[in-house]
This record gives structure tokens, C-alpha cells and sequence, in this order.
């Protein structure tokens, strides 16, 4: 099935099996989300990407698409909505955005840009989660984790693996890893795996690639989330690789300020030898 | 499989998740992400005596805090702590359904009703001389199930058998018509029509088809299916067979929940009696290929287990998270295939209504909400037990049949229903007004809303999934938001926000569980708005700092303390 829905006043074709996200996201029609992937099977947990469907509200993620549906994405209720419920992801976790080393190439930090959150809003919870950085190669930082679900999926159904799992119950869920002891270097993920680098956030990290692009020169740094989530090469580049769908140093070839940083950043060092 | 491990280990150990992980070729993640799920699985070792305290508001006006404590004292140990010697844990659980005969608890999964210092003092007793359940006198788990005033469905006589027979002598899209006729809607809450479902199920071409029966009972002040499982259980199991044969389903699942397992053995022989009269089993009542079954699965301890996806994937070992829909479950349910979750009473009304007819039944109740509704009757009350009522039925004809004369407000539906006042005691029992599973809780005038709403606010943030950003970080928002305006800590603008707030969890959550986790409030802040005002700070700021006590040394220096030596920042 195939037709037109018509989000914020704007026509938007669809094709066969797309939900609303992605019809809009084809269409240049940007909805915000941070659980959802292009190419990932749809979740439906982080909320921000609600819009009302013909009157009702549904997420525009899990949503199919469907000939003459009526979205109402962008009212001032719904950005309401959403800026709060980023509040409620700064508050849960531990996010530090000035001394992350996400910063700028966050997903979280730009849909809170994107929202135009100024503050955290509502009190925080201080949350005690410890950090393993038991593998050689990657890290887990549990306080910036939003339980997206997406390095999940990535283990299940890109790398063939189950390295991640959500556990818990309400807000006690966290993130655990699939390991006799429970530290990530006893399990089987490679820093190839797509479940290694799909975090939007700075949950998952690979180590010593922190600042090869500098602070400046960063996905965010000088595209709004809203064009970088409809820029379609660039998915499309981020898919084939296996790496996130924004490659920093793609859009600094692309010109601007950022050239200068990628034409001098130095080569990306030998992971292996440096243990 | 996990509860077999936990009732031989007292716990889920680390050895027995590696095995069943091997065994089962699944991650160990999935092993540890159900235990953690689920309240009654724990990854470290429990008491041998592992006693959950059922912390429902009807048990907290019947004096469970001090019981609680009093237990405590006794066992010398603390609430959410195993002691030392491994001997026993003592642990607060939401509601066990025993509302009509609290102070609740659960022992080793069996429940305990009426407790009082007396009993407390025996089974402290009971738990030092380490005597075996079986050994504890039958009295301490003695369940009744008092049915105050049954009326259409309660009163109808019945015979074995006579549901299905009276199914297949008419035909089964003829039975499914009647069903359609007496426009029975789901009495677990959501009111669907019932035979809209089964009819989607049945021309679903993808098979096999389940049956599956909602006993997870676990709104706070709910107790109607755990009478019907006891009493009516073979009306029940029929309901779920005639249901089978209309959708042509050959397995059906009856989800009990961990409070309920004083039930099981005896549900069991049901089935088996009903087997043996061929009632169950292959070819039922002679029919060829009618061929169905039930099996009881236990659930652990969830409330959102009772939502019929997050029930469904509780039923495939996983934890009770509700899934995306579209597709609903009727198309795509248990193992991915088309599934008729129903409440208890669902199947019970349908086993009549198979028989009767379902013009019998829609000659009840309103337009709307046709036939009759069990209400679990708890709390100020003089008789609280099950009642039976014609759907339309006055909140104040209920009041006055249960004796209770002192009505500060009731609370309609439980915790995810609504609070009404003495005010709006006319208002009605039917979907199109008060809508109710079957919870109905009595306050009087000396109970503090503020109790009741705190109470049933921890209950939802203790319950919630944690799948969705606004119920998981939502609900714990509010606890600690609506906690600060009753300890007097709140502002004008923390009204304010706890309002919005409220609106942000019930509009953008996934399931019902956050859809109405901010009912309590909400519904007392329309009814009582003065009660929420008066527990405001009254000061337009407070002080970060004491600055009179600050000037106590100079106080002491000068060798003054007149009037003019003391410093107020604040102009009360």
C-alpha cells in the first residue's frame, strides 16, 4: 500500500510498510526520536517522537502509514511534550553534556537543542550507576544510558550476537551485558560490531576515538538534528558501514567550517596495539 | 521453570541461570532481566521464610503498619531485609486481593488474611520452631469468600457441561450472535465488546488460535475473580471451552497470579475432573475434533502483567512489558498468533450467556453496559465482600447495602479508576459513568486523601515497567512531586506542576498503567482542589539560610537578647 498523509499541513508520500517516522523522514519532514533507527525494527519507548493521528495520539515510530491519515506533529502541546520528556531523560541519568565526550555528536544533547531546553526542569535524581570499563575497547558509561534499547537490537539483529539486555523493573531498569561475570570483556561483542557504535548517546563508547574530531567539528556542532536525521546519503553511507548514520568527517568534507578540522584531524590510531 | 529454581534455592543463583541459559538457548539476559522483573524473583537468597506483607490502603486502615512493624520486631528483623541466620525476610508487596479480610500477607507464596497480634505471635512462633507450612494451623490461610448479594449471573443455577452442550446443539456463529446480542463487554476494565473480539480471532487464517484466561487480578481492592476461581470455577473454565470451540482454538492458558497460588491445586482438579468428564481433552461432549485444553501458568508478581500484551509475553517467559500495537493481540498474541485474552468474569458472563441467551442478559443493566458486575466491596464498610449489581446501579444503593454510613469519598475502580466524593454519590456503576473492574473502596471521614492518593501514587511507580520515558521517569516524578506538597514543602508553582505533570504521564505513556497512573491525583485535585491548596507554603521564599540563628554569637558577644537583637527574614 502506498498513498499521501499529510503531517503539519505538508503532503507526504509513503511506501509500502513505512511507518509515519520514516515517510516523514523521507520526505525531509523531521519528528524527533531517540529510540528509534532508521533500518531498526520499531520500539516505541522513548515517547518524544508522539504525534496525534487523526485525533489521537500514537508514536509516529511504531505508527504504519496509512493513505490520508492527518498528523499534527509540531503544536505547541506536542513540543511541550517533548521537551519535557528530554527533561525526564537529563534528570533520570547522570548527563554532564560540558565534559562528555559525546558532546556534539549526541543524539540526546541535539534533540535537547532541537527542543530548545534550556534547563533540566525538574529535580534530579542522582542516580548511582557504576561505569565497566572492564574491555579493552569499549566502554559503558551507565549514567548516560536512556534505555533506548537500540545496542539491544543491534547485537540481536544486525551482529548475530545477544550482548545486551534490558533488566529491571520501572526505574530501577539498567543496562546489562550478556557475560558469565557481567563486565563486557567477557562477552563475545568486537568494537566492529554495529552494537558497539549505534549508542545514541554516550552510553557506549569506543575507547581513544573521543576527540578525533575536535569539539567544534562535530555532527551538531553545525547541523541542527532536524536536518542531520533527513540528510539521506548520509544514512545511507552510516548504514552500509555499519557505523552511525551522521559520519562526522562526511559532513565536514561536505565544506564549511568544519574542513579545516577534518583535513588536519590525524589518522585514526591503530586500536589494537595500544591495550 | 524459574519459580521451581527460586522455591528449591530460595533464590535464582548465578550456577542455575548459566544452566537454564544453556539449556534453553537463551541469553542469560533474558534470565536476569525476568527475575529482576518480577517481585516475587530474587537474584539473592531469601528467607526460608520469605513473608510479603500486603501494603494496600484497606490493609493500612486496618492497621497493617503497626502488624508490620510488630512482626518485624518479633522475627529481629527489618522490612526488605533477610535476617542474618537465613531463617526469614520480611518485605512490603502491593495488594494481594485479600482486601475484604486484611491485614494480608503472604508466606511463601500462600496467603494470610486477618492478622492480628495474636496470629502474628503464633506464626512468629510457627517460623522459630522452623515448622513446615503444612504444619501451620489451617486457620491462618483460611480465605472466605463472602458473596454479600449475588444477583444475575451468581444466582443461576448451573450444570456441568450444559454451556457447551447448549454452544454446539445451536451452533457456534449462532452462540457467537448471542454473544453479540447481550453486547457483554471485557470485564477486566477496558470494556471491549467481547464478541467483536472472538469474531476477529475467528476468521484470523494464520493458526494456531489460544485461548487465554486474565486471572492476574491485581488492581489494589480487587478479590471478585479469586471468589469466582474458588466457587465458580468450572463456569469459568467453560466460558474459556465454548470460546475455544467459536474461535476454533485447541489450547487455552489460565494466567493465575503468585498471590493466588492457594488456588492452584484446586484448580488443578478441576481440570482434571473436567477432563475425565470429558469435558476437556480430546473430542468434548462427543463432538469430533472439538479437541481443547487448559493449562494454569503462575504469574511472579506484576501488576502490568495484567495487561493483556504484557501478560502475553509474561506467558512466553519474558518480562511483562506491554507491546506496540497495531497489531492488537487478537491478530497477533500468544507466540505471534492470533490470541482472545479475557478477564475471568468475561468467561463467567459468557458461560450464562451461552445458555440464556443474549437477550437474558441484555435486558440488564443500561444501553451500554448491558448485564451485571461483581464488585469487590473493601474498606469503611460494615459488610465488605462481593456484590452483584445491574449495571446503572447508584453508588449510594451500593453504600447503603454494604453499610457504610460515615462516606468520606470511594474510590471506583482502584488506584487506576476514579476517587468521587461524598458529593457525587448519585453517580453510577456503567462504562458510560463510573467504569470499574470490579475494585470498590469505602473511606470515611477519618481518612486522610492525602493517605489514599500517596498510597496508590507509590503503587503505580512501584509498578511501572520502565519501558516508556514518561511512566518509568514519570510516575517516580510524581511520588516525589505530590509528596512534597503534602509534607508542606510546596509552592503555588508546585501545584502547578504536578497538574501538568500528571497530564504529560497520562498523555504520552505507552500503556494504561501510565495512561491512568495520575488518576489519584488528578481525580482529588478536581474533587478536593481546597485540600491541595491548604498543604501550600504560605512564604513567598525560603530561606537558604537561618540568619537570626546566625546572629546568635553576636547575640552573645553584646550580652543581649532583646527584640531588636533578632532578625526575621520572613514576614509571617
Amino acid at each position: 500500500m502506498s498513498g499521501t498523509l499529510c503531517i503539519d499541513g505538508i503532503a507526504v508520500p509513503f511506501s509500502d510498510g513505512q511507518t509515519i517516522i520514516e515517510a516523514a523522514r523521507s520526505a525531509g519532514v523531521y519528528i524527533p526520536y531517540l529510540c528509534h533507527r532508521p533500518g531498526y525494527a520499531p520500539y516505541g519507548s522513548c515517547k518524544l517522537c508522539t504525534v496525534k493521528v487523526n485525533g489521537r495520539t500514537n508514536t509516529a515510530c511504531t505508527l504504519p502509514a496509512a493513505d490520508g491519515q492527518t498528523v499534527i506533529s509540531n503544536s505547541p502541546d506536542l513540543q511541550h511534550d517533548r521537551q519535557r520528556i528530554t527533561q525526564m531523560l537529563f534528570v533520570e541519568g547522570n548527563h554532564f553534556c560540558p565534559s562528555c565526550e559525546k558532546s556534539g555528536n549526541c543524539q540526546l544533547q541535539a534533540v535537547a537543542y532541537h527542543q530548545n531546553m534550556l534547563d533540566n526542569h525538574y529535580p534530579h535524581f542522582y542516580a548511582q550507576r557504576e561505569l565497566d570499563a572492564s574491555h579493552p575497547d569499549i566502554l559503558i558509561d551507565h549514567d548516560r544510558c536512556i534505555f533506548c534499547n537500540l545496542c539491544v537490537r543491534a547485537s540481536k539483529e544486525k551482529d548475530g550476537k545477544e550482548v545486551f539486555g534490558i533488566a529491571g523493573r520501572g526505574i530501577h531498569k539498567r543496562l546489562i551485558v550478556n557475560s558469565p561475570t557481567g563486565k563486557l570483556k567477557d562477552s563475545d561483542i568486537s568494537v566492529n560490531d554495529e552494537a558497539a557504535h549505534v549508542c545514541p548517546t554516550g552510553a557506549i563508547l569506543v575507547k581513544r576515538s573521543a576527540y578525533l574530531a575536535p569539539i567544534g567539528a562535530r555532527i551538531y556542532d553545525h547541523h541542527p538534528i532536524s536536518e542531520v536525521a533527513c540528510e539521506k546519503e548520509v544514512i545511507k553511507a552510516g548504514e552500509a558501514s555499519g557505523y552511525p548514520s551522521c559520519d562526522q568527517t562526511k559532513l565536514a568534507q561536505n565544506g564549511g567550517p568544519d574542513s579545516h578540522y577534518a583535513a588536519t584531524m590525524p589518522p585514526a590510531p591503530d586500536i589494537k596495539h595500544d591495550r | 521453570m524459574l519459580r521451581a529454581v527460586q522455591a528449591q534455592y530460595l533464590h535464582i543463583p548465578q550456577a542455575a541461570i548459566e544452566q537454564l541459559a544453556a539449556a534453553l538457548h537463551i541469553p542469560r539476559t533474558q534470565i536476569i532481566a525476568v527475575a529482576e522483573f518480577y517481585s516475587f524473583l530474587h537474584l539473592t537468597p531469601q528467607g526460608r521464610y520469605d513473608i510479603h506483607i500486603s501494603d494496600s490502603i484497606t490493609d493500612r486502615m486496618l492497621g497493617k503498619e503497626k502488624l508490620l512493624n510488630y512482626l518485624a520486631e518479633k522475627l529481629k528483623v527489618k522490612t526488605g531485609q533477610v535476617r542474618a541466620d537465613g531463617l526469614v525476610s520480611l518485605n512490603n508487596t502491593s495488594c494481594t486481593g485479600m482486601c475484604d479480610q486484611g491485614p494480608a500477607a503472604l508466606v511463601n507464596g500462600y496467603a494470610l488474611t486477618r492478622l492480628d497480634h495474636a496470629k502474628i505471635d503464633l506464626i512468629a512462633e510457627l517460623i522459630e520452631q522452623q515448622a513446615p507450612l503444612l504444619e501451620w494451623p489451617a486457620e491462618l490461610f483460611a480465605v472466605d469468600e463472602p458473596i454479600r448479594k449475588p444477583g444475575l449471573l451468581l444466582n443461576q443455577p448451573f450444570n456441568n457441561g450444559a454451556a457447551i452442550a447448549a454452544t454446539l446443539a445451536r451452533g457456534l456463529m449462532e452462540t457467537l450472535a448471542e454473544v453479540d446480542c447481550s453486547n457483554l463487554r471485557g470485564r477486566g476494565g477496558a470494556g471491549f465488546k467481547t464478541a467483536l473480539k472472538w469474531r476477529t480471532c475467528s476468521v484470523q487464517t494464520d493458526t494456531p488460535h489460544y485461548v487465554i484466561c486474565n486471572a492476574d487480578e491485581g488492581e489494589p481492592g480487587t478479590f471478585k475473580d479469586r471468589m469466582l476461581l474458588d466457587l465458580y470455577a468450572d463456569q469459568v473454565f467453560e466460558g474459556m471451552t465454548l470460546c475455544a470451540a467459536i474461535i476454533g482454538s485447541d489450547q487455552g492458558l489460565l494466567y493465575l497470579r503468585a498471590e493466588y497460588l492457594f488456588l492452584y491445586e484446586q484448580l488443578q482438579r478441576v481440570l482434571k475432573r473436567r477432563r475425565e468428564s470429558g469435558l476437556l481433552g480430546r473430542n468434548i461432549l462427543g463432538r469430533d475434533g472439538f479437541d481443547f485444553d487448559i493449562e494454569i501458568r503462575m504469574g511472579a508478581g506484576a501488576y502490568i502483567c495484567g495487561e493483556a500484551s504484557a501478560q502475553i509475553e509474561s506467558l512466553e517467559g519474558k518480562p511483562g512489558i506491554p507491546r506496540v500495537k497495531p497489531p492488537n493481540s487478537v491478530i497477533c498474541g500468544y507466540q505471534r498468533k492470533p490470541t482472545v485474552v479475557d478477564n475471568v468474569e468475561t468467561f463467567f458472563a459468557a458461560t450464562h450467556i451461552a445458555i440464556q441467551g443474549g437477550l437474558w442478559f441484555a435486558e440488564v443493566g443500561t444501553a451500554q453496559s448491558t448485564g451485571s458486575k461483581l464488585l469487590s466491596i473493601s474498606g469503611d464498610c460494615a459488610r465488605p465482600g462481593i456484590y452483584e449489581y445491574p449495571f446503572g446501579t447508584l453508588v449510594k444503593d451500593i453504600l447503603r447495602d454494604c453499610g457504610a454510613d460515615d462516606v468520606m469519598g470511594v474510590q471506583v475502580g482502584g488506584p487506576s479508576g476514579t476517587f468521587i466524593s461524598n458529593r457525587e454519590l448519585q453517580r453510577r456503576i456503567a462504562f458510560e459513568d463510573l467504569s470499574t473492574a470490579g475494585s470498590f473502596m469505602v473511606f470515611n471521614s477519618s481518612r486522610s486523601i492525602f493517605d489514599i492518593v500517596q498510597n496508590f501514587t507509590d503503587f503505580f511507580a512501584h509498578e511501572s515497567c520502565g519501558f516508556c520515558t514518561p511512566c518509568r521517569v514519570g510516575t517516580t516524578l510524581l511520588k516525589n512531586q505530590l509528596r512534597k506538597i503534602v509534607e508542606g514543602n510546596g509552592a503555588a508553582v508546585d501545584l502547578e506542576e504536578l497538574s501538568e505533570l500528571c497530564l504529560i504521564v497520562k498523555n504520552t505513556s505507552h500503556c494504561g498503567l501510565g495512561d491512568s497512573a495520575a488518576n489519584p491525583i488528578l481525580s482529588t485535585l478536581a474533587s478536593h482542589p481546597e485540600l491541595y491548596l491548604n498543604q501550600l507554603k504560605q512564604s513567598s521564599f525560603t530561606p537558604g539560610f537561618d540568619l537570626d540563628a546566625t546572629l546568635a554569637v553576636a547575640r552573645r558577644m553584646a550580652q543581649r537578647d532583646d527584640d531588636a537583637a533578632h532578625l526575621s527574614q520572613v514576614e509571617n
